[in-house]
């Protein structure tokens, strides 16, 4: 075996944080056989830990950047962004979600093992730059994430969910297998950046890397509920307990926007012409469907499950813009919707108790008199998903489009910001029934937040802030570390 | 930090001084908010002083600092003659409102003066930036209070109002923020100046397609903020619904952000659309002039009268501006405060009378001079005020506007002067069937006279209605001034004559 075959310990130190988030995943396993019932306490702390310290590796790994084992991981800013993005994620789903497993009675190590598990797949999916590395990532965090959605498994709605995201998301991967497939029947190779080279040299047969790439674009469109592909996320994000929802929201289509934009920017990079009008319709089409389908809902959930289906929408279309500021706005609008989105169920997880009973829409009348500051939280999100300014929302929209009209892409723009009007129709909803409706049976015996939720709110709250008054810190990291 | 940013942020600092009053005490919020926008107007009062001997044109009090690295956005806000009134009558009417809502508002008290001076907040910001970014911040930012001003406190039909009012602005300034993008990047600038500069000397130009476009995403979101017919929709069911101060902060300010974002982007952004535009706008003016008159005629609802002589009366704005000379800009201008004036003292009057009586049908009323002289004597001039009296500030503003339409096109003037002739109408026979007559008991018992917070509200408008009607040179200076500048922006830019010149030269 030649000698280059074996790992250096640098190469280890790029790895980090998925080993960390693995063991440590791992511990809790073992623990949870070992441990009597009550010390399961240490679980949700002991996440804490293990996820704090593989956002510590991700930055130490940071430190000095580059390749390795042969090049299937690449650490680089775009790597770190995504690292730090779904680590960050997953530390605001443990501090939401500790409070809920107690309240329904389910404090297991598993949760949090899974929950480790799927952010050590998507820290490998931010950081693959080979196909199989990025395969091998989307697999372990969607199992893992499965598993997560069925959590309750006496619940009905979580089986159904759970049951509905494995189908529809095995297919999807399936689709992408087959798009490598046909990937590495072409180009010989599973790497990015040499697919890109063979693509340059342009004697491969394009019917076959157009195949490929609509293969693989239709398993990433499943990840990301882009239309027509959507179909799944509603159901899944409505059935699974609220704190898995906003992970999955936020953290496996974080991920999966990351690796989005690696193989279509890196490796098809060179037939964008082939794809860009693709991609445009794409995001119309995901934008559209997402806010009409979610005027017409009445619970809560669900109202954020299609909203996450039209925000998926916005990315793509800085996606379509295919540039360095397409890439930034689109890194920067997930940092800035993880925030609001994950804040946003934060608020859901609370309100709705025992059993998820309130999930009504409606049921949130007179949150704001009963509790002022979580109301006020939850104006922030909504506030942010809406685009107001001085919120993380209003930047990524403004980023997102000026990235658009920079490519000239003057009518998805205009009908992409039309789409963010008619939007504000269904969220200003929750804010009128908040403040403008007298309080109702649900409110009454609503107990105060627990200090690992209030938590959870009150940074996603300031985290949501400071990307709306003080964009650039985020920007600034986007854009070196932006693929072009 | 000039005065200017005082004034700018001291409302905001008062915003988190009035979230932390304890909420069981609505007093300390009803003073703290009195205290804060009389601190405001008072140090806004400070703002006359470069215009107090002189009327200079361009900027005054300014500041800039960046905000954002990339893109390059500037904290860069400044005062001149079009913007030194507007931000004076916003800093005025706050504490009249306040004062307005003294008893009026009586459950989630701390939220609704928080509220109200974060609006404060908004309107002042919406006046002075110089960053096209700043100032979309700001116009967005004044809609969230506004929002809920009219959605928790307002009547029965509030939230259909309050969304209303938000889904409209929110659909129109979208596409004014695509424009601000595609403004940016052909100019590399958020900065107002800067992009105005490159206008002005021809670095910047855009073809007559794209002008167009970028002009009417400008022009919808103004259009629609004015309003002008045919956008005027929200407008009365959001006057109808807000609190009284909800209205008065509506009419008497927020309008004149549309008003002044046509006087301050579109024109001086966009000369030649804007001017090939001038029929289109006039004529919808007009129509808006004429309309909202006849409407106001035939309501039965007192506050919507008054709102849609808002409409009318916001017409004559608006036909003024696109007149395109020294006389229609200047009554425009004017015209806007007086309507703010005005207007603002005609929604606090039938708020009072609604305090009492309940009701804002012109038919539950009638005979109401007997039982409330006081309020009878400040409706009426308040009404004479409105239809133009001479003598009074309204018809300063009408006859400039009316003398600069008559120099852009004669016909525009015969319909817009039927406007005058209506608003007397409406509002006399309004006057007529609710003080005159003899009063009927639920009136007479429920109809008592202006009481001192109540004096002490309307009497600083009343001041005012006389004092810009008779000492017209107080206040229109600095306009004037200011104007002629705009003016000369909206000709033909000097660089473009240069070329053009030089091409003929050439033959």
């Amino acid at each position: 075996m030649p000698a280059n075959f074996l790992p250096t310990s640098a190469e280890y130190l790029r790895v980090l944080p998925e080993i960390i988030l693995a063991v440590v995943g791992t511990l809790i396993l073992l623990l949870e056989a070992a441990l009597p019932d009550s010390r399961k306490g240490i679980f949700a702390p002991l996440s804490l830990a293990g996820l704090l310290a593989a956002l510590a590796g991700a930055l130490a790994a940071y430190g000095d950047p580059g390749p390795a084992f042969q090049n299937m991981i690449v650490v680089d800013g775009f790597a770190t962004f995504f690292r730090v993005l779904v680590i960050g994620v997953a530390l605001l789903a443990v501090l939401s979600s500790s409070g809920y497993l107690r309240r329904e009675g389910s404090v297991g190590g598993e949760f949090y093992a899974l929950l480790l598990w799927s952010t050590a797949g998507q820290s490998i999916m931010a950081s693959a730059e080979e196909l199989i590395m990025i395969f091998i990532g989307l697999e372990i965090s969607s199992i893992a994430s499965y598993v997560l959605a069925g959590y309750l498994r006496d619940d009905r709605r979580n089986n159904e969910s759970a049951l509905k995201y494995f189908l529809l998301g095995s297919f999807a991967t399936a689709f992408l297998l087959y798009g490598i497939a046909w990937i590495y029947g072409v180009a010989g190779t599973t790497n990015l950046v040499e697919i890109r080279r063979a693509l340059l040299n342009a004697n491969e047969p394009l019917a076959f890397v157009s195949t490929a790439a609509a293969l693989m674009f239709v398993g990433f469109a499943f990840k990301i509920s882009a239309a027509p592909f959507q179909s799944w996320a509603p159901d899944v994000y409505q059935g699974a307990p609220a704190p898995v929802a906003a992970f999955l929201t936020v953290g496996p289509k974080g991920a999966a926007f990351a690796i989005l934009l690696r193989v279509f920017f890196t490796a098809f990079g060179p037939i964008a012409s082939l794809w860009a009008p693709l991609l445009w319709a794409v995001s119309l089409a995901t934008m559209t469907v997402g806010n009409f389908a979610a005027i017409l809902q009445s619970d809560i959930k669900r109202l954020l499950g299609y909203s996450s289906i039209a925000h998926a929408g916005y990315v793509l279309v800085a996606v379509t813009a295919h540039s360095g500021a397409g890439s930034a706005a689109a890194m920067f609008y997930l940092a800035a919707y993880a925030f609001t989105n994950i804040g946003a169920f934060a608020v859901v997880t609370y309100f709705s108790r025992k059993g998820e009973r309130y999930t009504r829409v409606d049921d949130f009348a007179g949150l704001a008199q009963r509790q002022p500051a979580m109301a006020a939280m939850l104006t922030i999100f909504l506030l942010s998903l809406i685009g107001v300014p001085l919120t993380g929302g209003f930047f990524g929209k403004f980023y997102i489009f000026k990235a658009a009209l920079d490519a000239n892409l003057i009518w998805l723009t205009v009908l992409g910001l039309l789409n963010s009007a008619v939007a504000a129709y269904y969220y200003l909803r929750i804010l009128v029934v908040m403040y403008f409706r007298e309080p109702g049976e649900s409110v009454e015996h609503l107990p105060p937040a627990g200090p690992a939720l209030k938590a959870a709110v009150y940074a996603s709250a300031l985290g949501t802030l400071i990307l709306g008054i003080f964009p650039g810190w985020v920007l600034d990291f986007a854009s070196k570390a932006a693929l072009h | 930090m000039t005065l200017l940013d005082t004034v700018l942020f001291l409302p905001l600092a008062g915003f988190f001084l009035l979230l932390i009053v304890p909420k069981d005490n609505p007093n300390a919020s009803r003073m703290g908010a009195l205290a804060i926008s009389i601190a405001v107007f008072a140090a806004s009062l400070g703002l006359i002083a470069p215009y107090w001997f002189a009327a200079p044109a361009g900027w005054h009090f300014e500041t800039n600092v960046p905000w954002i690295a990339f893109p390059p956005i500037r904290y860069h806000v400044a005062l001149d003659g079009l913007s030194l009134w507007l931000v004076l009558l916003s800093t005025l009417l706050t504490p009249i409102a306040v004062l307005v809502s003294w008893k009026h508002i009586d459950r989630r008290v701390k939220e609704y003066y928080a509220l109200l001076i974060l609006l404060e907040f908004g309107l002042i910001g919406v006046f002075v930036s110089l960053d096209l970014f700043l100032f979309y911040v700001f116009w967005e930012v004044s809609l969230v209070p506004m929002y809920f001003l009219i959605g928790i406190w307002g009547h029965e039909r509030r939230i259909y109002a309050a969304v209303k009012f938000f889904l409209y602005t929110m659909a129109g300034s979208v596409l004014m923020l695509a424009a601000i993008i595609y403004l940016y990047n052909k100019s590399g600038s958020f900065d107002y100046s800067e992009i105005l500069a490159q206008i002005q000397s021809g670095r910047l130009a855009f073809d007559g397609r794209a002008q167009t476009l970028l002009f009417l995403a400008f022009f919808g979101a103004f259009a629609i903020k004015v309003p002008l017919f045919p956008f005027h929709t929200w407008l009365p069911d959001a006057h109808v619904e807000a609190p009284t101060a909800g209205s008065v902060m509506l009419a008497s300010v927020m309008l004149k952000m549309g008003a002044y974002g046509l006087m301050r982007y579109c024109l001086p952004l966009f000369p030649d659309a804007s001017r090939n535009s001038a029929p289109w706008v006039a004529a919808l003016a007009i129509v808006g002039i004429v309309y909202g008159a006849l409407v106001a005629l035939v309501q039965p609802n007192m506050k919507k009268l008054v709102a849609y002589s808002s409409v009318s009366h916001l017409g004559f704005v608006v036909l003024g501006i696109f007149s395109f000379n020294q006389q229609g800009f200047d009554g425009a201008v004017y015209q806007m405060l007086n309507h703010g004036v005005s207007t603002g003292a005609l929604f606090m009057l039938v708020g009072y009378m609604y305090e009492r009586r309940h009701s804002l049908e012109i038919a539950a009323y009638g005979g109401v001079a007997t039982p409330a002289p006081n309020l009878a004597a400040v409706f009426l001039i308040t009404t004479l005020a409105s239809i133009g009296l001479p003598m009074l500030n309204n018809f300063v503003g009408e006859y400039l506007v009316l003398q600069g339409a008559a120099q852009a096109n004669f016909t525009w003037v015969v319909f817009a002067a039927l406007g005058v002739i209506l608003s007397a109408c409406y509002m006399l026979w309004l006057y007529q069937r609710a003080f005159y007559g003899k009063a009927a008991e639920p009136v007479s018992r429920s109809m008592f006279d202006l009481t001192p917070r109540e004096w002490a509200a309307i009497l600083p408008l009343l001041a005012l209605m006389l004092w810009m009607g008779a000492f017209t040179q107080s206040f229109l200076p600095p306009i004037s001034a200011q104007n002629a500048q705009i003016l000369q922006q909206t000709r033909m830019p000097a660089a473009k004559v240069a070329r053009f010149l030089d091409r003929n030269d050439a033959r």
